[in-house]
């Protein structure tokens, strides 16, 4: 057989591989006001950053021997190397097993201790612990916008949030439409909006700024749409805002709820709430048999 | 009479109607060349009614190819569209003709290339290795066969006359439902994926009844090459999994049919049992496609180092682990459904688990080069791009299973590149190496090893372009399945590179294609010499003429220990029986592919309420099942005579 350049082709290999390394951080470090996930402006978007960096650690400890292996191997042990040992019948070695099969136990064990424990601790139904009162906002995914309901203020809008900083906020979640999942990586994890069930999460924003939230899970048509602005702001600025809205004409009650559930995407819309009950009503939409609309 | 079927079905948009038209042509243009050539009752006698594995492998693996163009395309559309889809400009594509694009991306790329790849590989390489004459059921091999061919028709058909899905390539439910997704879309996808499902099952149940019974004097379980062993794993998960995907797809069925509620959110139905049926199917069948790539990979790299795979015992284990594992760990495509932390965490931990035997593997595969002779022909390199991009995809994986971080990457591009890592540096990539290794053994010449290296250097590089700045987007919060984004996300930079890199890989696609051409135009100068073993390999396949006779084997191999062609070439195999002996193999017979056939115009019927065809097709099945079951039968003989004459020929020096 010809002999083949394998120097050429490891080297090759080796410098794609360290551009790719070094984009990493470079690009880490341009996109920073973009990387919402790895910058996050809240209590619970840091703890969940904080873990996956600590896993990605652990999981480089046996990823990095694995890669400089495979370069020395290749090139020690390349056929045109006469200099180095053959062993054909080294084809089992107690002790080398033991580390490989304990190495990887050891570090799952280690990862999976870390996880079960962060696992209860940012439970996305597990209230966030504060001096100030928690803030209490519903939630309903439709085709193809978002409403969010402040009960107690009495305000509804959509495609749009305002929230006080250091403010946890619950967030209750159910969807008029098919399933989506509400996410504002600034803030933390999402989770699924889903007809007929309510789900649950605690978020909090320690900084104040304008953050992105979208859908996560496709819903049709008009889905790349469904993105809004959650605003995080200081106390005053948010009473400020919920001022402005009540003053608004614009009244929500079931039947405009109807109108606004049909098909469309939206621009942002203030609402004043008339009905303090417009949440449990639209879970109720699917509580008992119903022939279409 | 034609139920919903109306002329406006032939209503597309630009760009599909050129795709139509050039599939049109070209399968008129197919048609003519055969002709032309006179080759019709060559098609029927050779191919059409075959039998035989070895040509219903070589069969499956040109219709992956066909399936593989079309959804490389759609993977290159959702790129384009990506790419240029900023602020104002909404691209090439509608919103609803991009989610029919990444619907049929991957329910082609998955049921199709994937499951068509490994049973491709099956048929071809199993009674191979396991020193058989034949698969335990040639005609039911040749009925999966036509059943996946046929819905693999009907998935270019859904390109023509109508829509294909635009709920996903899983088709969640309520979207999937009657009330979200009226038209036929969905109905398309649902057809087209139980008949290739029920095509998978009994194939899988072939395969499992072959390797339980067919294997040669002296082979024992902890005898047999280590493909077979990771085959008859995802064998096994493709018989537990693939019935939960089959009854999953008639309670959506009935939904969408009879208006029945399992999965609609009024009338008691919770689309929530859809999701979790759904992964319970899903996640073995990630394990079923990649399995038999670790098994690829296996065989391969111990013949390119010249030395038994290092810890056999070890990987056996391995593969039983992942398979078992594979069970219990479906929740973890679905962390936000809002369970509680103790579900959350179970699955979350279960998960992790299969980062052991999977760590192992690649261990025992470095080790086996370790003291060995590594040669870096082409089917060794793919392995290179494999270890490195697959390692950096089952890191992530491990991010993924942890449900706080999942909650903040799941559902965005950061799974998109954790997956595609899995499914291109696993999957394709083993399968690429198992395409150039044993390509010489079906048709006696090698590939272009040149064009091999050219296409490797553009998959490897254009892969790691494509798919890396994925990560960084999936961090920036860009989600899945966008036609469109605001230029604020500062997403499109990225976006733009990983166009680039999916341009880079269809150069490398392309050198692939035309390099298979330029091949087999260029054989005389590509021969195996030595007419069975051109790698120095290990196992039985190796051991027999390339290409191998209709019957395999002319003497039945005896063997006492792994890797039995090598203990042959140092002579430390048992001894071999000598004498020639009469051969019954199965005669041809059409009814696999009617019934292929007869299932695909069913499927047509049920997706444009046809019901008089698919009542009739139907009928149509159960006829050819009662001719065939109740006629006896037929064998031809090959006389030991025969069988001495063919194979002196055959071992005689070029």
């Amino acid at each position: 057989m010809k002999r083949k350049p394998v120097r050429l082709m490891l080297i090759a290999t080796a410098i794609i591989l360290l551009i790719f390394l070094l984009m990493q951080p470079l690009s880490v470090y341009h996109f920073q006001n973009y990387i919402s996930v790895l910058f996050p402006k809240g209590m619970i978007g840091i703890e969940q950053r904080n873990l996956l960096l600590i896993i990605q650690a652990i999981m480089l400890l046996i990823v990095i021997p694995v890669y400089i292996l495979t370069f020395i191997f290749s090139w020690r042990y390349r056929a045109q190397n006469t200099k180095a040992t053959y062993d054909p019948d080294l084809v089992d070695h107690k002790i080398a097993e033991v580390i490989w099969w304990g190495l990887p136990l050891v570090l799952t064990i280690v990862v999976s201790v870390l996880t079960w424990v962060k696992t209860y601790q940012l439970d996305p139904y597990k209230p966030i612990e504060s001096k100030n009162k928690t803030l209490n906002i519903q939630v309903v995914a439709l085709q193809w916008k978002w409403l969010f309901i402040y009960p107690e203020e009495q305000v509804a809008s959509i495609n749009f949030l305002q929230i006080p900083t250091d403010t946890p906020v619950h967030f209750e979640i159910t969807a008029d439409a098919p399933m989506n999942s509400f996410w504002i990586p600034h803030l933390g994890g999402q989770i699924y909006a889903m007809p007929n069930m309510k789900t649950e999460l605690h978020l909090i924003a320690n900084e104040g700024g304008d953050f992105r939230g979208s859908s996560a899970n496709i819903s049709g048509e008009g889905f790349a749409s469904m993105h809004f602005i959650c605003r995080a702001s200081s106390e005053q600025e948010y009473k400020n805002w919920l001022a402005e809205v009540k003053k608004s004409s614009n009244n929500l009650n079931f039947k405009a709820y109807n109108q606004l559930a049909k098909p469309s995407t939206n621009e942002v819309a203030l609402y004043k709430l008339e009905d303090k009950n417009l949440f449990d009503q639209i879970m109720m939409k699917y509580m008992h048999p119903q022939k279409g609309e | 009479m034609f139920g919903r079927l109306s002329l406006d079905i032939l209503k597309h948009n630009p760009m599909q109607d050129m795709a139509v038209v050039g599939m049109v042509l070209s399968g008129l243009g197919l048609i003519a060349l055969i002709t032309y050539l006179q080759r019709w009752k060559w098609l029927w006698n050779e191919w059409i009614t075959t039998v035989d594995h070895k040509k219903i492998g070589i069969m499956y693996i040109v219709t992956v190819l066909l399936m593989f163009f079309k959804g490389f395309t759609d993977a290159l559309m959702i790129r384009v569209q990506q790419a240029l889809a900023v602020g104002d400009s909404h691209g090439i594509l509608t919103a609803g003709h991009f989610q029919e694009v990444f619907s049929a991306h991957g329910t082609t790329m998955i049921f199709f290339v994937g499951m068509g790849m490994i049973f491709g590989f099956w048929n071809l390489i199993i009674p191979l290795q396991i020193g058989a004459r034949d698969v335990a059921y040639p005609f039911l091999n040749a009925v999966s066969f036509w059943l996946f061919a046929g819905s693999g028709l009907l998935m270019y058909a859904s390109l023509a006359l109508g829509h294909f899905s635009e709920a996903g390539w899983l088709a969640y439910p309520p979207l999937s439902g009657i009330e979200y997704s009226p038209n036929e879309g969905v109905d398309y996808w649902i057809w087209i994926v139980q008949i290739a499902g029920i095509g998978s099952t009994l194939g899988a149940i072939n395969f499992l009844v072959t390797v339980l019974k067919m294997r040669c004097e002296g082979m024992k379980f902890m005898k047999m090459p280590i493909f077979v062993w990771s085959s008859l794993c995802s064998m096994i998960l493709i018989i537990f999994a693939f019935p939960i995907l089959t009854a999953t797809l008639v309670m959506l069925t009935l939904d969408r049919y009879m208006e029945m509620h399992f999965f609609t959110a009024g009338g008691g139905g919770n689309p929530m049992m859809y999701v979790n049926l759904i992964w319970a199917w899903g996640h073995p069948e990630v394990y079923i496609l990649v399995l038999p790539a670790f098994g690829i990979f296996s065989e391969i790299v111990p013949t390119f180092s010249e030395k038994r795979l290092f810890g056999y015992m070890s990987m056996v284990w391995a593969l039983i682990m992942i398979a078992f594992l594979s069970f219990i760990v479906w929740l973890h495509h679905f962390f936000t459904m809002g369970a509680s932390p103790g579900v959350n965490a179970f699955f979350g931990v279960s998960t992790m688990l299969i980062a052991i035997p999977t760590g192992v593997k690649i261990f025992n595969w470095l080790f086996t080069k370790f003291r060995g002779r590594v040669h870096f022909e082409s089917p060794m390199l793919w392995f290179f791009a494999f270890l490195l991009n697959f390692t950096i995809a089952g890191m992530t994986g491990v991010l993924l299973s942890s449900p706080p971080v999942d909650f903040q990457v799941h559902n965005s591009l950061f799974l998109i590149a954790h997956f595609h890592g899995m499914v291109i540096g696993g999957v394709l990539f083993g399968f690429f190496a198992g395409f150039t290794y044993w390509f010489p053994k079906f048709t006696g010449f090698f590939l272009s090893e040149k064009l091999n290296r050219y296409a490797f250097w553009c998959w490897f590089t254009g892969f790691l372009i494509a798919f890396m700045p994925l990560y960084m987007l999936g961090f920036m919060g860009a989600t899945r399945r966008l036609d469109h984004y605001e230029e604020a996300t500062g997403w499109h930079p990225l976006f733009l590179v990983v166009a680039v890199g999916a341009v880079v890989i269809v150069i490398g696609g392309a050198i692939q294609f035309l390099g298979l051409f330029w091949s087999i135009i260029d054989r005389k100068n590509n021969l195996d010499h030595t007419r069975g073993d051109p790698w120095n390999a290990r196992t039985l396949e190796w051991s027999i003429p390339s290409p191998p006779p209709i019957y395999n084997f002319a003497i039945l191999p005896v063997v006492d220990q792994i890797d039995p062609l090598w203990a042959i070439k140092r002579g430390v195999a048992p001894p071999q029986h000598k004498k020639y002996e009469d051969i019954h193999l199965p005669v041809n017979t059409g009814i696999g592919f009617y019934i292929g056939m007869l299932s695909m115009l069913f499927g047509f019927g049920m997706v444009w309420y046809m019901y008089w065809l698919s009542i009739a097709s139907f009928v149509g099945i159960l006829a050819c099942l009662i001719v065939r079951l109740s006629s006896k039968e037929k064998h031809m003989i090959i006389t030991a005579a025969e069988v001495k004459a063919t194979e002196e020929a055959l071992r005689r020096p070029v």
